[in-house]
């Protein structure tokens, strides 16, 4: 059967029914229409993606639990190797500051020559106040050098051997240094204890001291140079009762924590024992 | 007997570097430990070991060598603790802890009281109040306290050294 229209009038029918179409989508009446379109597409999008991926995820996750665990390992082990060398350079930089205290010390006493060392150990004996130090004869050390810090007086090089030393600190029960006071110049003995307490004896009961007087070694019977620092007093006692007044000291240095010292090596300790008067038969 | 002499210089050897380095800067009041007396004493205690005596040999030596405190001082002590674990370890033998204790207390005191004396005669001025507890109680405790591992360790040691001791 033949249509009643002939075949142009159909195309011009058909164009401009698009034409109006898309005049009227162009114009905003098919949005509710193309939206739900739209919706329903991407909805009906996004739950194949969401099953496709769960299916990729399925097939995957045990190689990249595998990887994940590998790269944890790894990453753990880097940790562990940093930490380990951030606490490494926080020792180098304490060590770096200690030693820099040091130099200057030496720079601001440029009459004597110094040997630095470190601290090793502690001896074994609770009644001695000793330290054992990583140089000895080999590096120039003799026994009786002084040793100090940069904060003041450690005490003396007691023993010798070829790569160590062993320090008797002045807080050593068996320590006793001459010394004098900064302020008033009196003259005392400093002493040191079973507890490592420093004490000051031997000071007359005319003297007149202070609580925050500083104390210096004075260099009297050749044992220490003058003037270092040791430390400050922090209280007095003075009974009438007794011939001389002592007082407690603060020592400068913390015997606790030493780490370096400085050995003064061209510094000759005087024997005087010969000519201390001994009782005649 | 030359495996055990030479046993005891690398343990005792250790012992000494651990006392200097750490044990002596671990201080309860002015007292601190004594890894070599304590090893010492172990050592004596266990039945069937030799070279008990050698061990305090070694170690008063050793001791002598890394201290202020004479040689002769430490030597007489570890001795006289080695005796005292040779005498006890066939008394008491049931009850080796409880040896452990009493070597480690009498040891102790024997060793302080002795370098104590050695200090007096060096004229040092020390009051016996303050060194009583200042170093004598705190050592003893802190000896007490490490007796029990120190044993536990050097009898483990000893088993390996004589398995067939150590299995009787």
């Amino acid at each position: 059967m033949k249509s009643s229209f002939p075949r142009s009038l159909q195309t011009v029918v058909i164009v401009l029914v698009i034409v109006g179409l898309v005049t009227l989508a162009l114009g905003g009446y098919f949005s509710p229409v193309t939206n739900l379109f739209s919706r329903l597409t991407v909805d009906a999008q996004t739950w194949i993606s969401d099953r496709y991926m769960a299916v990729v995820d399925f097939l995957t996750v045990p190689r990249n639990v595998a990887s994940l665990l590998a790269s944890n390992t790894e990453l753990e082990a880097e940790v562990a190797r940093l930490q380990t060398q951030v606490i490494d350079l926080q020792q180098q930089v304490t060590e770096t500051n200690i030693l820099s205290a040091l130099v200057d010390f030496a720079r601001a006493n440029p009459e004597y020559s110094y040997k630095a060392a470190s601290v090793i150990g502690r001896d074994p004996s609770p009644f001695l106040r000793y330290v054992i130090i990583n140089v000895g004869s080999n590096e120039g050390v003799l026994p009786g050098m002084p040793v100090v810090t940069d904060k003041g007086l450690v005490g003396r090089v007691e023993a010798v051997i070829a790569e160590a030393a062993r320090v008797q600190l002045v807080t050593d029960a068996a320590s006793a240094v001459d010394v004098r006071l900064q302020a008033s110049n009196i003259e005392a003995m400093l002493e040191g204890s079973v507890t490592g307490e420093l004490s000051l004896n031997m000071i007359s009961q005319d003297a007149i001291i202070q609580v925050g007087d500083v104390v210096l070694t004075s260099g009297l019977g050749g044992t220490y140079p003058p003037n270092l620092l040791v430390g400050q007093v922090v209280s007095i006692r003075k009974l009438q009762s007794e011939l001389f007044q002592q007082a407690a000291i603060q020592p400068n240095v913390d015997f606790s924590q030493l780490q370096f010292i400085l050995v003064i090596t061209n510094f000759n300790p005087v024997d005087i024992s010969p000519l201390i008067a001994t009782p005649g038969p | 007997m030359r495996r055990a002499i030479l046993t005891a210089i690398i343990v005792l050897g250790l012992m000494v570097m651990l006392q200097i380095s750490i044990a002596s800067r671990i201080m309860l009041l002015s007292g601190n430990v004594d890894l070599l007396l304590l090893v010492v004493a172990a050592w004596g205690l266990q039945e069937r070991v030799r070279a008990a005596w050698v061990w305090g040999l070694v170690a008063s030596l050793l001791a002598g060598l890394v201290s202020g405190v004479p040689w002769y001082i430490y030597l007489f002590g570890y001795l006289s603790v080695v005796g005292l674990a040779r005498l006890l370890v066939h008394r008491i033998w049931q009850a080796p802890l409880l040896a452990m204790f009493a070597v480690t207390f009498i040891g102790t005191l024997e060793l302080l009281m002795l370098t104590y004396a050695q200090r007096i005669i060096l004229e040092v001025p020390l009051a016996f109040g303050e060194v009583f507890s200042q170093i004598v109680l705190p050592t003893v405790l802190l000896n007490l306290l490490l007796a029990i591992p120190i044993h536990a360790l050097i009898r483990d040691l000893a088993g390996r050294l004589y398995p067939e001791e150590g299995m009787a």
